[in-house]
């Protein structure tokens, strides 16, 4: 319970940390931290405009893809406590809720007609697909490393295996889940949020036909995922024995550190030129078959 | 006793169906299913109580003593209710799907195709409940000559008739196989029969005949390099047959295969990698070219082989399973695959009859002249997301479950004993994931592009809801879907049931429990996702209640005098993943180019294909090299008597110089 709770605190800071980084990175002064949560406070209070070609894909796709954000926070530990609901193989169905939600956010930019939004669809379908081959793998590794398959015990046994090597675990899943939480959330280098032409967005331009509570709730979902993957990252770098309270305040930073990466990735990186975003994204594949095969040498099954 | 004479009234009955006058024929022949239905489904259903473990049912005995009895064991009990299933709600469909041919086809011609789909019912059926060689050969048989009967109901144009033939010689290559094998079992043992495979096992090597068996199933069930005639016949079929074929015809193949499994005893591992790797090539590259196709038809028909990866995938992680002696993953396997084949047969027939009710409104196939269906056939749409969402895998629908199964025997093996079986797992379990992303890419593709956004032609606005006897029956499969989806427990105990006393497992309880607790735990998720998304939902309407809503058109960034054709299409929606896709799937474009001369470019036309690669490397060349050749041998067919005489001479000239030199 105290996971989502403080997945929940995280996701109001997180977006104003990134917009705070990108800001002073840019030498302007910028919008306080609550900022994103106010725009969302104004969208709830707005009415919204619907596209005379949309119907009801449009109508509850947002709030498909935010529930499944939310169901599948409800698998991710925090500290020593199990998670909600945590069971042999439940990293399959956290990857599986997460798709849910993509497939609808997908088919709702081509209730629109637009051909924008059909673009960006198209885009976002195929490199989500492209992604998953990654997360399985590290999932897999980690399976592999604890011997267990469940989100719980997997991080609860991270740090105590007895293994020297953990330390290239967690450096490999960090910078794969920071990578791969990029592309689900179509930040830089996939995608530019902030770019000005429609042309060259994923995600946002998946979303220009939404107004008022749907955007709202989009915006949410998009928040809670990218605490969602902080907290994979904090569970990869924190051992789950420490003191709680420690542990809270330790939660809350590496979030914060996090953000800040973002911050300054979209600071300083430029995106990826569209088509070579496959070939970025496979290379994530490839370098979790490298910690694969460093387990395989550990467990003395290679050379 | 009662049982086998209710059975073979059932098997006379059928001819009745020529005999009934017009307008009753359809209510005799759902009839007749029905009771039939229920009488093969109390067989399995005792079955399956536990009340026997084995049913034999004597039919006939002839003269010389062989009898032909049907057997029923829980393995044909599983099979027997995915049947029933799948082919009463097909022909439900079938009352509202046949109705415009009513006017058009002679009553003969219904006669033949309700004949026919009683028959490949009734042939499934004994199928899976014979277990003599020969019998079993016949009913195979009749099942193939049915279904080419269904297959060609719409022989009027050419090219089905075509697409029916080649699908009968290919089953009977198949079928070609399975007899070979059948005859070295018995030549080996004396007796052609299922029960006697184990005796052969436990004396000759195992894989050449496994291999024999294997191949001649495997072109009934659609696996990849066997499966060119899916794609082809699919598509031909009227949408009741399709659905059925594809629902449950093509699992006879891998009831024929496990059953060949069961008995086993030697180069197990070697068999299971086969399987696997087979099945994981079968589903990437079925669901890579299903996501090439603009025909919804045969789309379905591409995914279809996607599914039989993924049920094969299961299967062969069981047959690993018991190489190595681990029950854990035996189990998950056969039971990952079991369910699957149930799964796939409700969520893929429940595609086949919207695809056959879209095609019915619009008259099209062509996904690229449709668009905005959704306003027009709101029931159909959502019927079609249902299964889309089912078949991609995701939760809460059943394709999760299956899924979920065949991936956590992945997991459990992962730290198996080699270096080899390591690798193999991660590979199937990548292979598994990105069949995973992939059937995402494809249903959002075929799905939003039939059904939302505006019209693309005018068929796709003249388009009209089909009748409510056509969605009632479907829903039947929407019901199952749903309750092995959120209560898969229920759906997945007796699977378990049937695995453990099918393959003989150690220790069930202790394997089985930990993982019904598993299912329940994702059967809580999906209660919690359901109770929130309608809280959220109802909670957005009150909201909504009390904002302005306005209707507008779609943003146009300026551009206002946007057409439908503007739309993105299924072509250009696939555009980067074909760009990515090329070398594996061969997509040819056939355009002429703007020359640089030509200041006001003429009116051209721009085509592209997706070839089937496999098709075209066993098809079609090894036929154009061979009639190549005969072409070339046709030279000595001149027309003139006197060069016949000659080539007779000459062959008895050679024959006798051969004798004279003692070789013949």
């Amino acid at each position: 319970m105290a996971g989502f709770v403080l997945i929940v605190i995280a996701a109001f800071f997180f977006p104003g940390i990134i917009l705070r980084t990108k800001s002073i990175a840019s030498g302007r002064k910028g919008p306080g931290i609550l900022q994103p949560v106010k725009d969302i406070i104004v969208l709830l209070k707005k009415g919204s405009v619907f596209s005379t070609t949309t119907g009801l894909i449009f109508q509850i796709a947002p709030a498909v893809t935010l529930v499944s954000v939310i169901c599948a926070m409800l698998l991710l530990p925090f500290a020593e406590q199990r998670a909600l609901l945590s069971f042999e193989g439940d990293f399959v169905l956290f990857a599986y809720l997460l798709a849910l939600g993509k497939f609808f956010t997908v088919i709702a930019a081509l209730d629109t007609g637009s051909s924008f939004e059909g673009m960006g669809a198209s885009r976002e379908a195929f490199f989500s697909l492209l992604v998953e081959p990654a997360f399985f793998i590290l999932l897999a590794t980690f399976a592999m490393f604890t011997g267990y398959t469940s989100f719980s015990v997997i991080f609860n046994q991270f740090f105590i295996t007895g293994n020297d090597y953990v330390m290239i675990y967690s450096i490999i899943g960090v910078y794969l889940f920071i990578q791969i939480a990029m592309v689900e959330n179509s930040r830089v280098p996939i995608d530019d949020p902030k770019t000005h032409l429609e042309l060259t967005m994923i995600h946002e331009v998946m979303i220009l036909d939404y107004s008022g509570f749907d955007k709202a709730l989009i915006h949410i979902g998009t928040y809670l995922k990218f605490a969602l993957y902080g907290s994979l990252i904090y569970n990869l770098i924190v051992p789950a024995g420490w003191n709680i309270f420690l542990q809270t305040g330790l939660f809350l930073a590496v979030q914060a550190f996090f953000a800040v990466v973002i911050g300054l990735a979209e600071s300083f990186r430029a995106r990826n030129k569209m088509n070579k975003n496959p070939k970025f994204i496979l290379t994530l594949s490839a370098i979790a078959w490298i910690a694969f095969t460093v387990i395989l040498i550990l467990t003395d099954k290679l050379v | 006793m009662l049982n086998a004479v209710l059975f073979l009234l059932v098997l006379f009955l059928s001819l009745l169906v020529f005999f009934i006058p017009r307008s009753l024929r359809y209510y005799f022949t759902l009839a007749l299913l029905v009771c039939g239905a229920i009488l093969t489904s109390a067989w399995s259903v005792s079955v399956l109580t536990g009340g026997e473990q084995l049913l034999e049912i004597p039919l006939f005995v002839p003269a010389s003593g062989s009898s032909l009895t049907l057997v029923i064991d829980s393995l044909s009990a599983f099979f027997i209710i995915v049947i029933n299933i799948t082919v009463l709600t097909g022909l439900l469909y079938a009352r509202g799907y046949l109705a415009p041919y009513y006017r058009r086809k002679s009553p003969l011609r219904f006669s033949i195709h309700y004949f026919s789909y009683l028959w490949l019912w009734l042939s499934m059926l004994m199928v899976v409940m014979i277990r003599d060689g020969l019998s079993f050969l016949i009913v195979w048989e009749i099942m193939a000559l049915s279904s080419f009967f269904l297959v060609i109901f719409d022989a009027e144009e050419r090219s089905i008739l075509k697409t029916g033939i080649s699908y009968l010689i290919q089953m009977h290559v198949g079928m070609f196989f399975i007899l070979i094998a059948f005859l070295i079992v018995g030549k080996a043992t004396g007796r052609m029969s299922f029960d006697v495979l184990g005796e052969y096992f436990s004396t000759h090597r195992n894989l050449p005949l496994f291999l024999l068996f294997f191949t001649g199933f495997a072109l009934k069930a659609g696996f990849i390099p066997l499966h060119t005639w899916l794609p082809e016949a699919h598509p031909a079929a009227p949408s009741h047959v399709s659905g059925v074929m594809s629902g449950v015809m093509i699992k006879m193949g891998i009831y024929g295969i496990v059953r060949v499994l069961i008995d086993m005893q030697s180069d197990l591992l070697v068999t299971g990698v086969i399987i696997l790797v087979i099945s994981l090539i079968s589903g990437v590259m079925g669901v890579m070219m299903a996501i090439m196709q603009n025909d919804l038809k045969r789309l379905l028909a591409y995914s279809t082989i996607e599914n039989i990866g993924i049920i094969g995938a299961g299967t062969g992680l069981g047959v690993i399973g018991m190489a190595l002696g681990n029950p854990a993953l035996t189990l998950l396997g056969f039971s990952g695959g079991l369910m699957h084949i149930l799964n796939h047969s409700l969520f893929k027939s429940l595609l086949f009859f919207n695809a056959g009710s879209v095609c019915q409104a619009s008259h099209t196939p062509n996904i690229e002249h449709l668009g905005g269906l959704m306003k027009r056939m709101p029931y159909t749409a959502i019927l079609f997301l249902i299964g889309s969402l089912a078949i991609c895998g995701l939760p809460p629908f059943n394709g999760f479950i299956s899924e979920y199964l065949i991936y956590m025997g992945m997991f459990h093996s992962l730290s198996g004993s080699t270096l080899f079986h390591s690798v193999l797992i991660l590979g199937s379990i990548v292979g598994l994931s990105l069949i995973g992303g992939l059937a995402i890419f494809c249903f959002t593709r075929a799905f939003g592009i039939v059904f939302l956004g505006e019209p693309r032609t005018d068929r796709a606005i003249h388009v009209t809801e089909v009748s409510r006897g056509m969605i009632i029956p479907q829903l039947l499969a929407v019901a199952f879907i749903l309750v092995i989806g959120l209560a898969s427990p229920l759906a997945v105990r007796p699977v378990f049931a049937i695995t453990v006393q099918t393959f003989g497992i150690n220790n069930p309880i202790m394997v089985s429990g930990a993982f019904l607790t598993n299912l329940a735990q994702i059967s809580i998720m999906g209660g919690v996702f359901v109770v929130t998304l309608v809280v959220l939902l109802v909670y957005r309407h009150y909201h909504l209640r009390r904002r302005v809503v306005e209707r507008a058109p779609t943003w146009g960034c300026g551009y206002t005098a946007g057409t439908a054709r503007h739309q993105y299409t299924g072509t250009s929606f696939a555009y980067n993943y074909n760009h990515v896709a090329k070398p594996v799937l061969q997509t040819r474009k056939v355009m002429d180019e703007i020359s640089e001369d030509e200041i006001f470019p003429r009116k051209r036309s721009f085509v592209s294909y997706s070839d089937d690669f496999f098709k075209k490397i066993l098809i079609d060349m090894p036929v154009d090299w061979f009639s190549g050749l005969l072409k070339r041998i046709a030279v000595m067919q001149t027309g003139q008597i006197q060069h016949y005489i000659l080539y007779a001479f000459v062959f008895m000239l050679l024959v006798l110089l051969l004798a004279i030199l003692n070789i013949i």
